[in-house]
């Protein structure tokens, strides 16, 4: 048997919670026991619009949480902003509805042995799986200080009990209506320098996790960010997720974000390439 | 009484236990869906093209979600022959998989170094030769679009593989006549067609107003493109009763599936809806055999071109 996808199963779940938060939308799933191999960072792949759905690839959403409730065996939960038509579909999917879920995929976010000062970096929807890493880290004893940005106000998720395994959390937002205004990235360095930061995390858009990746390559801090590539399957066998990436030979390839991340270090990622393969990366046409 | 359904095929001079094969480009090598359901129990694996040189593929983004299809522009994106078969090959042979290699390449030359170097591989069943591709010596013209070009790649191929093992030329539908083409593929030794390659398409994006993909254009596949694959393959077989088809473009169930094979196609290959469901092309194997089974066939064979049969 191959490694690749090996704790993953194709299930059919059942919606036993949807809730609108925000801008977006709450739902948890019943998943049974495989909810206890998911780590921080893994994903799900949906498939959106029913049975005669004229939209043919899944949908992949990072995993929120994950746990075993007493009443309900291993559920899921997600955190899905309605935009086109999978998500918006999900989104209005009716409790006790059942849908087909691949799970869980991609490489999880490395938690450290010894513990650290950790700096997570969450945008928009981009901060649900990194509550379930806090915890996580917090399970190390490592320090755990948190920030979240938006464009506005109702784009931040972030639920109270997820403060709990943080010892700080900053908010900003483009228009001011929460916390700070601004970007994420013009608060981050006050944060390394006053907190000792010896790691940061994210998930969100790519060009926030581009000027992530800056900081923390200007700090000299290993960056382990959570990339969103188009995917069209989520298990590896169509190769549109991909991009530039450094292997440890120093070589640049085009790998698959589905297999070989979601969770990648920023540093090793080739950056905002324009819409072409640079002419470094392995067999560039 | 019941009697066992006879599920078996044939493609040239190989037979095969089922008709059902993953389609090139969307299985990989197996080893990805082999998490999902045993990659033994299909007809056969049929692998990502691959070319004599490693391939970065084309910049992202490479596809885009249409109506009940996709548009992609991987580019053919892969590791090249020899990784290909230092890696992937033997893990399909250990594994019990029957393999059908695609082959794919940028001038004549390059289909028979590959033809050479893939005949003599254990687990290889056939050779499916993919000459929807850009002939860097034609100004990339695509080789399976004029005659005299898909002609000299499977001329190429013949050459350098003898008669146990059989070749597979897999057609654009982007011609004005794909039954010419088939013709001149036979012809040129094939022992039979792959139908259809995905259809050249582009989507634009209202947001940005440009063009979706990086590359521009890409090939559309997946339910959007059944009708015209359908056709293809009755065509086909109307003029060339004995040329064995693999039919694809668009299965995603055994009704889909049957609809091919009573067109006229031999074995069907399971493209897109891999993507939509993993075990996909295992529920249409038994989805298909159930279809044919209540419809009184107790073989497969009998249910091919069973569509071109005389009006009562
Ligand atoms: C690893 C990963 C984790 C994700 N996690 C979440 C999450 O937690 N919550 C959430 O709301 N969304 C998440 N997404 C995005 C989600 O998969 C969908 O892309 C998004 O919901 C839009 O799909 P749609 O059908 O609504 O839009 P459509 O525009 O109809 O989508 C059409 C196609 O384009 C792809 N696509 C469009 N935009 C994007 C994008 N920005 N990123 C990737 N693919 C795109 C879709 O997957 C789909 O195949 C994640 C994506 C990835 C790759
Ligand atoms: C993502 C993707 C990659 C593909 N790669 C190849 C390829 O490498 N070689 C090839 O001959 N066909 C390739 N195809 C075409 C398919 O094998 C098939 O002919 C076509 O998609 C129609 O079938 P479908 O609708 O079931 O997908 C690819 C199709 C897709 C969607
Ligand atoms: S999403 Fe299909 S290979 Fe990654």
């Amino acid at each position: 048997m191959s490694s690749i996808n090996k704790r993953a199963k194709q299930i059919s779940a059942e919606i036993i919670s949807n809730k609108k938060v925000g801008a977006y939308h709450h739902i948890t799933l019943t998943v049974g026991e495989i909810a206890q191999l998911i780590k921080p960072g893994n994903f799900v792949a949906v498939a959106v619009g029913g049975e005669d759905s004229r939209m043919v690839l899944r949908r992949a959403f990072a995993i929120y949480k994950s746990s075993m409730d007493p009443l309900d065996g291993g559920i899921v939960e997600l955190v899905v902003a309605p935009h086109g038509s999978g998500s918006k579909w999900l989104c209005s999917a009716p409790i006790h509805s059942m849908i087909d879920v691949i799970l869980p995929l991609g490489k999880a976010f490395g938690i450290p042995v010894n513990p650290v000062n950790a700096l997570l970096v969450g945008g928009g929807y981009g901060s649900a799986p990194l509550f379930g890493l806090a915890e996580a880290l917090k399970a190390k004893q490592c320090n755990v200080d948190m920030v979240l940005g938006a464009s506005t106000a109702s784009k931040i998720y972030a639920p109270q009990e997820g403060k709990r395994s943080t010892n700080s959390m900053i908010f900003t937002t483009d228009d001011g209506s929460l916390g700070l205004e601004g970007m994420v990235s013009s608060v981050i360095p006050e944060i390394i320098e006053k907190n000792n930061i010896e790691i940061i995390y994210s998930c969100g858009p790519m060009a926030m996790l581009e000027a992530v990746t800056q900081i923390a390559a200007e700090y000299g801090l290993q960056h382990q960010c959570a990339v969103e590539e188009s995917m069209a399957c989520g298990i590896g066998v169509c190769m549109t997720c991909v991009l530039p990436v450094r292997g440890e030979d120093g070589i640049a390839r085009m790998v698959r974000t589905c297999i070989e991340g979601p969770v990648m270090e920023g540093s090793d990622i080739l950056w905002n390439t324009g819409r072409k393969v640079p002419s470094e990366v392995w067999g560039a046409l | 009484m019941t009697v066992a359904f006879d599920y078996s095929t044939s493609i040239g001079p190989t037979s095969l236990p089922n008709p059902i094969l993953t389609a090139s480009g969307c299985a990989s090598s197996g080893k990805e869906l082999a998490q999902f359901f045993p990659i033994t129990e299909l007809g056969a694996i049929v692998t990502k093209s691959i070319m004599l040189k490693p391939r970065s593929g084309r910049a992202t983004p490479r596809m885009a979600e249409t109506p009940s299809g996709m548009l992609n522009a991987i580019g053919l994106q892969g590791p090249g022959l020899e990784l290909f078969i230092e890696n992937d090959l033997p893990w399909l042979h250990q594994q019990g998989a029957r393999t059908i290699v695609s082959i794919a390449g940028e001038t004549v030359e390059d289909y028979a170094i590959l033809a050479r170097r893939i005949r003599t591989q254990p687990g290889v069943v056939g050779i499916e030769v993919n000459i929807s591709c850009p002939n860097v010596e034609n100004r990339g013209l695509v080789f399976s679009c004029h005659p005299d070009t898909a002609r000299a790649a499977m001329e190429a191929v013949r050459r350098n593989v003898g008669g146990d093992l059989p070749i597979i030329a897999k057609l654009s539908p982007d011609v004005t006549d794909i039954v010419q083409i088939a013709r001149t593929v036979a012809d040129a030794g094939a022992d039979g067609v792959a139908l259809i390659n995905t259809l050249l398409g582009m989507v634009i994006d209202t947001r940005t107003m440009r063009p979706r993909l990086a590359q521009k254009t890409g090939g559309l596949s997946g339910p959007a493109i059944r009708p015209v694959a359908v056709r293809a393959v009755y065509q086909v077989r109307e003029a060339l009763p004995h040329l064995p088809i693999v039919g694809m473009g668009g299965i995603s169930s055994g009704q889909d599936a049957l609809e091919f094979v009573l067109a006229g196609a031999q074995a069907v290959s399971i493209g897109t809806a891999t993507f939509g469901d993993p075990q996909a092309a295992i529920r249409i194997k038994s989805e298909l055999e159930q279809l044919l089974i209540e419809r009184g066939f107790s073989n497969f064979s009998d249910a091919v071109s069973y569509a071109h049969r005389a009006e009562q």
